[in-house]
């Protein structure tokens, strides 16, 4: 087989403040005509730069230190802008994360595919809105015509990729460069732009390389997967034999810490399972009836009514729209609810105003873990100032050793070292962050946690680590947790009940493990068969049936 | 089309509270200023106190504050903005007599100021740290720091004195050039209007020189606007979507990243014009121009109340208009707001 794309031994290096910096260190790839090759690692991996080096995007800072690629059997590592220009979105194209900011804002998506069209071929405006309608067809926007008129922000998230990779298609190129397609779309949405993507590729006869974190997808929908860490690539192998019988370290690291359908917390660590949580006796802790969130006439949580008890962990999934966020912040007292009550220890906060309730005695009871960990300090406070910030507001203690007791205890508790605390967030990396913002939650000694998506932004493996502190946390101090996701696997882990809402209702609700393994509702189901999977044989064989169909 | 003139309609009468309060606020500000209008007033420095009375009693200071007030308020109502002390005219004529002076002037100004800024601010941004981009940054401090009387009088000195290039700088057409019957009050319409071009040139030679003095001093905040908003765009994600797909580079730099990049400079250019059309009152007064700020301080410095008033009046009531046009504009060119 002929190779289309070849990357031997690739150096990039990044000017900064601190001198050059190696991004990548000898990478060596090879993408063949028609195939899909695969390209996993958790960020800072280098697996997006070695794409940006191919299109030649790379950033002002970022240079090209060493080695070859060759397109074509062309050497194009040092071509200028007149050799790429016809090559980039005619031969080879590339498709991004967050399709929504990828397209131009203020020009409507129509003309935006009229401009890759006419950029390569001399066409009138008539003929390129007549192709880019086709297009639109061929990535199966409904009612292609009235969308040419669309601006991005009008679009959905995954319709926004659609018009992307109508965009990138357009002009036949033979090769298509995924960066994170489906990073932050819904697993359905996913599942629909990613069997797209392989149809797609597979009718015109292009190659593809897929860039993602998720090994599942990667698994799915790739004939070949290359593993990288730290700017190199570290294993390559088709996926059955990659997740069947992994040969690197990393490689296993990786394997262990993605979520499948029957792991658990314990063993994406690596660690010994846990004795199951003793039956306690039910002790109801939050009891939220009827409730309802309006804004303006959309209605976001529509009648939607669930317990939780005192050491009960309930999981909250759904796609986007679907008012689990809503719901989490009705709960955390920070959105006034339009209907419905929420009680807690048999009080009624839901009528306690939001702008009110950090001077009820309910506040400390009931805290919130964020998605974004690093947004949700404050960059002006050290990790000790952002603990310490709850005790001194919430419990009113002075600075002085009874403070620095309480702040330590609780940095003990989430396994942050204590020479850590005088760090500020830019100087801490993603999972000690998190560590922090946990930290933060359970100092001033709540009954309910309220997460987020505490783990939507972290890599496999710092998330398995995140997951595995929250859940010893639950079972230590009998800590209540509503957990929001979009993860399914995730929550079946993280959850004993699990609660699917599908646009502001609640769908079905049930004991985790019955949930996920026998789904009542087909919305569930739905849910439940758009997750990516690394089955491997399973995985094969869609790969297969997608280039074949 | 109608959604937008509603929501403009809302938004001006939203803004009448904050009209109310500058005019509230002025009057005040000229009641606790120091020096006596009826003082300044008096036949001489040996006016007798009957005299002064007798003056101050028919501008109505003799009553308290707070009717003084009320009763300016219901002129102001009426369109009663009162009669300059020093001029002997309603303010109200002379405000409009002098404001076309003024707009013709910061318009021109303006429009200078943006041929310049913005090709000198994309190159700028295209080039970052290039001895082009350093080249810009030192003219656009040079316009700042340079003050407008000084470098009115270092163009007067070069243009007219030395090389006799320009015109006479005093007023806005040549003495001996006929006038156009005014329509507009904006001279280079008028003479237009009337076919008059030996007029229409008379005309623009005189407002070449102050217009670009005050275009010169505008030039830094829009050149830098447009700079850093280009340089931010420049690494936007749709302008490397526009790379990766083989846009030309006119073309992603023309259509995907300055399009995007002229959204902020709209809102400053609101800024920039309400503020050079009041605070340019210095090249008004190099180029004797007779436009309203020139006026209005006149007016402050012989502690004539009613044109001060009016002028701030106008002033606000301008950059109220202003800021609506931005924010129309602002719709206009950007899908993603709705003005409300």
């Amino acid at each position: 087989m002929s190779r289309l794309l070849e990357i031997s031994d690739l150096r990039v290096e990044f000017a900064t403040r601190n001198g050059p910096v190696e991004a990548l260190k000898g990478v060596s790839l090879s993408v063949g005509v028609g195939e899909t090759l695969g390209i996993v690692g958790e960020s800072g991996s280098g697996k997006s730069v070695t794409a940006f080096c191919v299109m030649r995007l790379l950033d002002r800072a970022g240079r090209i230190a060493g080695g070859h690629i060759r397109f074509r059997g062309e050497d194009i590592t040092r071509a200028g802008r007149r050799v790429l220009a016809p090559l980039r979105g005619a031969a080879m194209s590339m498709i991004f994360q967050n399709p929504r900011a990828a397209l131009n804002p203020i020009r409507p998506v129509g003309l935006q595919i009229a401009d890759v069209l006419r950029a390569h071929e001399s066409i009138s405006a008539r003929e390129a809105r007549e192709r880019a309608v086709a297009l639109l067809e061929a990535v199966r926007i409904r009612d292609p015509v009235a969308r040419l008129a669309a601006y991005p922000h009008e679009l959905s998230g995954g319709m926004c990729q659609r018009v992307m990779i109508a965009m990138a298609i357009a002009c036949e190129p033979s090769l298509l460069i995924a960066d994170e397609p489906t990073t932050g779309l819904d697993v359905t949405t996913q599942k629909t732009v990613m069997d797209l993507l392989a149809e797609t590729t597979a009718r015109r006869g292009m190659a593809m390389l897929l860039i993602t974190h998720d090994l599942g997808l990667a698994a799915q929908y790739c004939g070949r997967i290359a593993v990288m860490e730290q700017g190199r690539v570290v294993e390559e192998a088709p996926p059955a034999r990659l997740f069947g019988t992994p040969g690197h370290a990393y490689t296993r690291r990786l394997v262990a810490a993605s979520p499948r359908r029957d792991s658990t917390v314990a063993s994406l660590v690596g660690a010994p399972e846990p004795q199951p949580m003793p039956l306690r006796p039910r002790q109801p802790l939050l009891e939220v009836r009827e409730l309802g969130k309006r804004f303006g006439t959309a209605a976001a949580v529509d009648g939607v009514s669930f317990h939780l008890d005192a050491g009960e962990s309930l999981g909250l999934v759904g796609e986007s729209g679907s008012g689990k966020s809503t719901i989490s912040r009705l709960v955390c007292r920070l959105l006034d609810p339009s209907e419905g009550s929420i009680r807690f220890d048999g009080e009624e906060i839901g009528a306690i105003p939001a702008g009110r309730f950090h001077r009820s005695p309910y506040r400390r009871a009931i805290q919130l873990v964020f998605q974004d960990h690093g947004e949700s300090l404050n960059p002006r406070f050290s990790a000790f100032d952002s603990i310490a910030d709850p005790l001194r507001r919430l419990l009113g203690l002075r600075d002085g050793a009874g403070l620095r007791a309480r702040v330590e205890e609780a940095a003990e508790r989430v396994g942050l070292p204590g020479d850590l605390l005088g760090r500020f967030p830019h100087q801490l990396s993603g999972g000690q962050k998190a560590r922090v913002g946990i930290a933060r939650a359970i100092a001033a000694g709540p009954r309910l946690l309220v997460l987020d998506e505490p783990t939507a932004a972290l890599d496999v493996s710092v998330q398995a680590v995140v997951l595995h502190l929250l859940d010893r946390l639950r079972r230590e101090s009998g800590l209540a947790y509503l957990f929001v996701s979009h993860d399914l696997n995730v929550v079946r882990m993280m959850c004993e009940r699990t609660i699917v809402l599908q646009t502001g209702k609640l769908v079905e609700e049930g004991r985790s493990e019955v949930l996920f393994a026998a789904p009542r509702a087909s919305y569930t189901a739905e849910l439940l068969a758009a997750i990516p999977h690394f089955a491997p044989e399973e995985g094969d064989a869609r790969a297969r049936a997608a280039v074949a169909g | 089309m109608r959604g937008i003139a509603g929501r403009a309609g809302r938004r001006f009468l939203s803004s009448l509270p904050a009209l109310l309060g500058v005019l509230v606020f002025t009057f005040l500000l000229m009641r606790v200023l120091p020096g006596d209008p009826a003082i300044f007033f008096a036949s001489g420095p040996n006016a007798g106190q009957a005299e002064i009375e007798d003056i101050r009693r028919r501008m109505g200071l003799d009553k308290p504050v707070p009717e003084q007030l009320l009763l300016y308020l219901r002129d102001v109502a009426t369109g009663n903005l009162g009669r300059s002390m020093t001029t002997g005219q309603p303010v109200l004529n002379d405000l409009r007599g002098r404001l076309p002076a003024s707009l013709e002037l910061t318009f021109c100004a303006l429009l200078i100021a943006l041929v310049l800024a913005v090709p000198l601010g994309i190159l700028a941004a295209l080039r970052p740290g290039s001895l082009l981009d350093h080249g810009v940054r030192m003219l656009c401090t040079l316009g700042v720091c340079v003050p407008t009387f000084v470098s009115g009088l270092l163009l007067i000195y070069v243009l007219y004195y030395l090389l006799g290039i320009a015109p006479d700088p005093t007023g806005r057409i040549d003495i001996f050039a006929s006038q156009p019957p005014t329509v507009t009050g904006f001279l280079l319409v008028d003479a237009a209007l009337a076919g008059d071009w030996e007029a229409w040139w008379a005309a623009a030679s005189q407002l070449v020189l102050p217009a670009c003095t005050m275009a010169l001093f505008v030039l830094a905040p829009l050149a830098r606007m447009t700079r850093a908003s280009m340089l931010a765009v420049l690494t936007s994600d749709f302008v490397r979507t526009g790379e990766a797909l083989g846009l030309s580079r006119r073309r992603v730099i023309l259509v995907y990243a300055l399009r995007n990049a002229l959204l902020p400079v709209i809102t400053i250019m609101g800024i920039v014009f309400s503020t050079m059309l009041g605070a340019n009152v210095l090249v008004e007064k190099v180029f004797s121009w007779p436009g309203v700020a020139s006026y209005a301080l006149d007016a402050l410095l012989s502690s004539d109340y009613a044109p001060v008033q009016g002028f701030v009046l106008l002033m606000a009531s301008i950059f109220v208009l202003v800021n609506l046009v931005v924010d129309l504009l602002y719709g206009l060119a950007d899908p993603r707001v709705s003005i409300g």
